[in-house]
């Protein structure tokens, strides 16, 4: 593991360059396309954070991602660009803050009923969404005019222009990808790393357990925000869908299809699930077979996800065995 | 509300969570017993509420198609215990939630082909068709009575099974020492295969009781699947009488959560959810 784990990345620095001279080359389909994955590879680090590197298995993680999607609507004006400067940080507050109330909720319990309470939770901030006003109800709402930033009468950042879009999507990447690595490198990272291999000792050695919990949560939440807040900006529009388990279970697939608890593997998962899902509905419209397939595929013959194949393939042709079962 | 319209929302309310229970007690279960996390569970429903509305139109009868769709419900249990489910005994909770996740998107979309993303009705039998005047204006159907009349008897059996037959020692045995058990000679892997299936089976069930009044929908499963969790995290997970107690009252919440406030009878369930998990985060009830 060590030594995968070294080799991918050295390959950043590459992927980096890739990424930033993409837009010269791609026409607008496929930077459109390669920002959809770079948004949903924050989602998934942020989820791994909670999945890989804490061992709390959140099936409801596209609530934080939902409701700070919706709060970029619901913080702009109508007809003008609203302030970058106001609602990007709303937005991630807004994450943050409903994972710290169900997290106060969730955090009590463990194991498969974790699994099912955020599950449940999530579903019902879905409602919320669905059924009450405040956000269009089930047909959702449109952002207009997306945000920009302005100083004086100078616009300084303007995200209704793909290109600047794009690169501010790098960017935030870039930035939660070095947050959640330093995160993970903090005390509070080492913590939740303890919390994650055996919560017993951890609060024996008179960790806070709950409260690194909630703080890893929240942390999540907010980052998951981050991802929402772009993924309001680029398609303009919010409906109940992106709040929906669907949406949970997506992100979720993504993490453990990459390999939980590398940051790397949940972006690589990201990139893989995105491209399926495009290359699987450009075949049919009963594209979701296909993807089941394919999920099921995965664990039954793969149990450490994709980025455990490079390994698998070099046992296979080195040492002729295959260890499992 | 005076008193028959109460009246009538009690009987809604305790059918609802009598039907509830049926799909949950076999999540629970297949949970308690075999330690397998099983998102496919609405599934189950799903396809028990499409079998009813394809059967019948075929045999033009809902008994008939309740009988083929029990045997097809026992059939599809133990096919997908032995090819997919035994595997992953030993195997994390995340593998079995992607597996469950990845079985969803299978069984939504081969609905999709096969049946079409409609929604259909399924008549109610002749026999059971006609309903009880409460007061001038005010009756409830036959058909009601019966579903809950069929749950309850359902409840006993099961009951008495876990309980009293020798059967259901062995399950419970297997549920709390699966290498002991195996050692004194009984075949466990045959013991999971039969709860697996049951649990499939009365989920399928369910769905095909519940087919007449509540119509046959494509996504219908997943609503029930995520009630039916709130059911085990109320009920406490692998508890059977827990699964009972705390559907009867998400029946009852549901059901007066929408006559009292009908714009947030959705969240209703989630609400009483969310204090029993402040309360007792294990749930109402630990173990059967």
């Amino acid at each position: 593991m060590p030594l995968a784990r070294k080799k991918s990345r050295n390959y950043l620095p590459l992927v980096l360059l890739m990424l930033a001279l993409f837009p010269i080359f791609g026409s607008s389909y496929y930077n459109e396309l390669i920002g959809k994955i770079m948004i949903m590879a924050i989602f998934a680090m942020s989820l791994d954070l909670l999945v890989g590197f804490t061992g709390l298995v959140s099936f409801g993680h596209a609530a934080f991602f939902g409701v700070a999607a919706y709060s970029v609507v619901l913080l702009s004006p109508k007809y003008d660009p609203g302030n970058l400067l106001l609602v990007l940080p709303g937005a991630v507050l807004t994450g943050a803050a409903v994972a710290f109330v169900v997290g106060l909720f969730v955090l009590r319990t463990k194991g498969i009923y974790f699994i099912m309470v955020t599950l449940a939770f999530a579903q019902m901030i879905y409602f919320v969404f669905h059924d009450t006003p405040l956000g269009g109800g089930s047909d959702g709402a449109f952002l207009n005019v997306k945000p920009e930033l302005r100083i004086g009468e100078k616009v300084l950042l303007d995200l209704n222009e793909p290109m600047q879009f794009y690169y501010i999507v790098l960017v935030l990447l870039v930035v939660a990808y070095v947050f959640l690595r330093v995160l993970l490198r903090s005390p509070l990272g080492h913590a939740l790393a303890g919390i994650r291999s055996n919560e017993h000792r951890m609060l024996s050695l008179g960790f806070p357990v709950f409260l690194y919990k909630l703080a890893g949560f929240v942390t999540a939440g907010g980052l998951a925000g981050l991802a929402g807040f772009l993924s309001a900006c680029q398609y303009g529009f919010v409906t109940p869908e992106i709040l929906s388990w669907h949406q949970s279970g997506n992100v979720l697939l993504m993490v453990i299809l990459g390999g939980m608890g590398t940051l790397n593997g949940a972006a690589i998962g990201a990139f893989a699930f995105v491209v399926l899902q495009e290359v699987f509905s450009a075949l049919t419209k009963h594209w979701q077979l296909l993807m089941g397939v394919v999920i099921v595929t995965v664990v039954m013959v793969l149990p450490g996800g994709l980025s455990s194949l490079p390994q698998r393939l070099k046992g296979l042709l080195i040492g002729g065995g295959n260890r499992n079962g | 509300m005076d008193f028959s319209t109460f009246l009538i929302q009690l009987l809604n309310s305790f059918q609802y969570g009598l039907l509830l229970f049926l799909v949950a007690s076999g999540l629970t279960l297949i949970f308690g017993i075999m330690g397998i996390i099983n998102l496919a569970h609405g599934s189950f429903y799903m396809m028990g509420a499409y079998m009813a509305f394809s059967l019948t139109a075929l045999s033009g009868n809902l008994l008939v198609a309740i009988v083929v769709g029990v045997a097809l419900s026992v059939l599809i249990g133990f096919l997908l215990e032995w090819a997919l489910f035994s595997r992953l005994y030993k195997r994390d909770h995340l593998d079995q939630v992607l597996l469950t996740y990845g079985l969803i998107l299978i069984f939504e979309e081969l609905r999709s082909l096969l049946v079409g993303d409609d929604v259909h009705g399924v008549p109610i039998p002749e026999l059971l068709s006609a309903s009880i005047q409460l007061s001038e204006t005010l009756s409830y159907p036959v058909y009601r009575l019966f579903m809950s009349a069929v749950c309850i008897l359902l409840a006993i059996v099961m009951y008495w099974l876990i309980r009293h037959t020798r059967l259901g020692m062995m399950i419970r045995a297997g549920s709390s020492n699966r290498e002991m058990v195996q050692a004194l000679g009984i075949n466990i892997d045959l013991i999971y295969r039969i709860v697996f299936g049951l649990g499939v089976t009365l989920a399928a069930f369910a769905g095909m009781l519940a087919a007449p009044v509540s119509s046959v929908y494509p996504g219908m499963g997943n609503q029930v699947l995520i009630i039916c969790f709130v059911v085990v995290v109320i009920g406490g997970v692998g508890s059977v009488w827990g699964a009972l107690v705390a559907a009867l009252l998400i029946g009852l919440a549901d059901t007066f959560g929408k006559v009292i406030a009908p714009d947030y009878a959705g969240l209703a369930v989630y609400v009483l959810m969310a204090a029993v998990l402040l309360w007792r985060p294990e749930g109402i009830f630990r173990r059967i």
